[in-house]
């Protein structure tokens, strides 16, 4: 098949682009709608607003989610809030602000048109959100709150006490709800994807595992919609849900769709430190803490007192010292470094030396306990609960942990894949944040994909196909669940003597250690030698108990880890390949001499876009220039 | 520390399930009770033997998966904690410990300690939201909201769907979890204007699914792990009998 990365990018001022795109948009008549089926793998923020508001429309819909429902999908643990560029603070924000924050936090890696169309979306978001009664926090005069966030001079960001990801995807959840109740969604809950199936070049429809019952099963139709989410959990301790995997936009990555940038990986500044090998995942502590936390470790290696009996003068406030104007909001892989810094010096603190303190004693004293605990009294329970330790009389440990990822399927400006038909929305996909995530961004790019995006320009693609469905024992159907059950059963037939979560721990170090938060030729040579022998032990030696024909989560998690033992060598491979430090991606040969990322603009200010070639087989790279028509690149800089 | 459990094993909805009794060797206090499982877990397959299924996924307290009951109370012994952010720094070294799945009529054991809850999804279905399609909607702060009804609002919106009412709950009601919603959606201006076609629509979902009646014991009250509070169940009453009136 042919690749051609046009990105469709509508001429004319980037401010222009989205209103010209709608005026020229191809419609489709209403009558003829419901002929046409969309499925929708994912029902986190993208893809429950992207049932919803495609079933609003007329389309008819299937969703699945491999969760018992689809409110659990994991845009439910976001807690900080949403990005919005309302300027209700009338402090100088504005939708051009908003989105030149995007692209600069994101190290200039990222889609320019995309970008301001996403900043210009974000106002519409809060108000359809507030309209189904999502409960954001409110002033006394009754108006919406706001605060300001990781990496922003304005305050732009609604939430939801420290539940904003909850409420919002409860709202989606809710209008997708209403869809089902009124027929128009059909919902698939505790059912995985495990592969997609392509006919004459064209997306037509995935194949599914029951998870309940183990039946695999094809499932047809005009249009596939990938809303699966990002692939932290290759580093096995993220602060990802368990479930969270990289299947579905893997297995599409097998099929021909292109994964961009897959190095981009978000290592979040301020989550529990882990306290011990039992560890199964790393919880976040929002980042809105560090509006009213300071951030320090002890001056001298070694300090091992109490906290509380370190004074002032025996205190570093590094992030203060280092970025004077931004301070403790620094953006989170600056954030991040410095604290793995701080910690190879030695000044770590908590078990293992690999943690650093975040004071809330200033902004105790100066707004009072109570203003505090109405603000972030769910976290500090929750640190309570996890840690035993109480962070209103002394400070909380944080340390980074893998958290999101920026990198994904490559699509248009329509979010479309290079496979005609499949469209991929939220995390799945690479477009909006470049090399990093500016805090509060996620939520809203999940729901302006959802709400906003792809029911318009889906529109676009069914106006141009004549062609109806495919019936869904067609022959490639059949082939692709042949080929599933083929899966499963070898992998049940290994009976070898190693768990799943062994192999997945031992990846999940191998990844963290070499091609985690600083990365370099030599620790990723390293990790590329070592995943294809992991890889190949894995199907040597790994145990599997139970059947395929029940529920069964050891063989779930053994087919989500298979994928994860191909994919993460084409992490480390993307990452072997850019040869400069941007955003979440730091190579410790290109670096200023402060330390910070130093990127290369004249070589790699493109998006690396990936084609499978075979297992053991070196990818395709396509390069997708990136042009900046608005903005001019800089140096990223926070002092 | 190292703990006897005695655990639900069931291999799917139309087995009979038993418990069985576990030994849990080198458990530390500092981990949770879902990784003490995991260590339990992974003798099993080393064993050759299927592993415990209970559902799980975020861990921290707030996708709603994970709930089992520990000792004969939903989640456990720590009053507004789901099971997944329970430690076992909650247990003594060689105690006993009954895990069981949630135990209620409409919810059906499909292996072990899981259970179909879907009959949640379809009383929300049935009118649980503010039917308002995407696109036309107001600006946000065209409605003031005061301050007291959007934290009354946010304080029934946090239920996470997670059954612990009715597993607490002797004549299985889902009152707590309904009574959330309407709640939620009927402190708040937008959500007044469908409020009676609403609650109606929802209590009488809740009758279909075989949910029982509220005899106002308040065992819900006391295992949710979100802390929703029985006046949920007032408010919903006073709507349901509004509801009913100007129905008629």
């Amino acid at each position: 098949m042919e690749i051609s990365l046009e990105s469709k990018i509508p001429t004319g001022s980037v401010a222009m682009k989205w209103s010209k795109y709608r005026e020229q948009m191809r419609l489709v008549n209403p009558a003829n709608k419901r002929k046409f089926e969309i499925i929708v793998v994912g029902s986190g923020l993208a893809g429950a607003s992207a049932a919803a508001t495609l079933a609003e429309l007329g389309y008819q819909i299937k969703c699945f989610c491999f969760q018992d429902s689809p409110r659990r999908a994991h845009s439910i643990a976001a807690q900080g809030g949403i990005n919005a560029a309302k300027n209700y603070r009338n402090d100088g924000d504005s939708v051009y602000r908003l989105f030149y924050d995007t692209i600069k936090g994101g190290d200039f890696r990222s889609r320019e048109a995309n970008v301001y169309r996403l900043a210009e979306v974000s106002v519409n978001i809060i108000d359809q959100c507030v309209a189904q009664g999502v409960p954001f926090a409110r002033e006394y005069g009754g108006l919406l709150d706001n605060r300001s966030f990781g990496g922003a001079q304005v305050s732009r960001t609604f939430y939801a006490r420290g539940q904003t990801g909850q409420q919002l995807l409860l709202g989606a959840y809710q209008a997708l709800s209403r869809q089902i109740y009124a027929g128009t969604v059909k919902m698939y809950p505790r059912t995985e994807m495990l592969d997609l199936v392509i006919i004459d070049g064209q997306a037509r429809g995935i194949i599914t595992r029951d998870l309940v019952n183990g039946k695999i099963e094809a499932h047809s139709a005009n249009a596939v919609v990938l809303a699966t989410g990002g692939y932290s959990p290759v580093y096995y301790l993220s602060t990802n849900a368990i479930g969270c995997n990289v299947t579905a936009t893997f297995r599409a990555f097998k099929k021909g769709a292109l994964f961009a940038n897959p190095c981009y990986t978000q290592i979040h500044p301020t989550c529990i430190p882990q306290s011990g090998e039992h560890q199964s995942k790393l919880t976040l502590m929002s980042e809105s803490l560090r509006n009213d936390g300071r951030v320090w470790v002890p001056r001298k290696p070694g300090d091992i007192r109490h906290p509380n009996k370190i004074p002032e003068s025996g205190r570093d406030y590094y992030l203060e010292r280092i970025y004077p104007s931004y301070g403790n909001l620094a953006p989170r892989d600056l954030a991040s470094r410095a604290a793995k810094n701080v910690c190879d010096e030695g000044r770590g603190v908590g078990p293992g030396g690999r943690g650093v303190y975040l004071d809330f004693a200033g902004s105790i004293e100066r707004f009072g306990k109570d203003k505090i605990e109405e603000r972030y009294g769910n976290l500090f329970e929750m640190y309570e609960r996890i840690t035993g330790e109480n962070s209103y009389s002394q400070p909380m440990r944080i340390y980074p942990a893998p958290h999101y990822t920026m990198g994904g399927l490559w699509v248009d400006y329509e979010l479309m894949s290079n496979i005609p038909g499949l469209f991929v929305i939220g995390e799945a996909n690479f477009s909006d944040h470049g090399a990093n995530r500016l805090g509060a961004s996620a939520l809203m790019q999940g729901l302006a994909d959802g709400y906003f995006i792809l029911p318009q320009t889906i529109g676009g693609y069914f106006a141009t196909q004549r062609n109806g469905r495919y019936p869904s024992d067609y022959p490639e159907f059949k082939k692709a669940e042949e080929e599933v059950r083929d899966r499963i059963s070898n992998l049940l037939a290994i009976k070898g003597r190693r768990t799943v979560t062994d192999f997945h721990r031992e990846l999940g170090k191998l990844m963290w250690d070499k091609v985690g938060m600083a990365r370099s030729e030599k620790s990723l040579k390293q990790a590329l030698d070592r995943i294809p022998e992991i890889r190949r032990e894995f199907w040597e030696n790994v145990s599997i108990t139970g059947d395929a024909g029940d529920l069964n989560p050891t063989l779930e998690h053994a087919l989500r880890l298979a994928d994860f033992l191909e994919f993460a060598e084409l992490l480390a491979i993307d990452a072997l390949w850019r040869e400069e430090s941007c955003g979440g991606h730091f190579r410790e040969e290109y670096q200023t001499e402060d330390g910070e990322a130093l990127r290369n603009d004249r070589n790699f200010a493109l998006v690396a876009a990936w084609e499978y070639r075979g297992i053991d087989q070196f990818p395709v790279l396509h390069k997708e220039p990136l042009i900046y028509e608005e903005v001019k690149m800089t140096q990223r800089s926070y002092k | 520390m190292k703990l006897t459990l005695r655990v639900w094993r069931q291999k799917n909805s139309t087995t009979p399930g038993k418990l069985v009794e576990y030994q849990a060797n080198d458990i530390s206090p500092d981990m949770s009770f879902l990784e003490m499982l995991d260590v339990v877990n992974e003798e099993l397959i080393k064993r050759g033997e299927e592993k415990i299924a209970f559902d799980h996924d975020c861990r921290e307290g707030i996708c709603g998966s994970c709930g089992m009951v520990i000792n004969g109370r939903a989640h456990g012994p720590l009053a507004a904690t789901t099971t997944c952010q329970l430690h076992m720094r909650s247990f003594k070294d060689g105690d006993t410990i009954t895990i069981e799945p949630w135990r209620a009529a409409p919810f059906r054991i499909i292996k072990d300690l899981v259970v179909d809850r879907s009959g949640f999804d379809r009383i929300i279905q049935a009118g649980g939201y503010i039917s308002v399609s995407t696109g036309g909607a107001p600006d946000g702060n065209a409605i003031p909201i005061p301050k007291e009804d959007a934290e009354k609002a946010m304080d029934a919106a946090q239920c996470i769907g997670c059954g612990a009412c009715v597993a607490a709950c002797k004549n299985a009601s889902a009152m707590l979890f309904v009574a959330a919603k309407v709640s939620h959606l009927s402190l708040l201006p937008q959500g007044k204007v469908e409020q009676d076609h609403r609650v109606l629509n929802m209590v009488n979902k809740m009758d279909a699914e075989g949910f029982g009646n509220c005899t106002n014991i308040g065992s819900c009250e006391a295992v949710c792990p979100k802390e929703i509070t029985l006046d949920n169940i007032a408010r919903m009453n006073r709507l349901y009998m509004r509801a009913l009136l100007s129905d008629s």
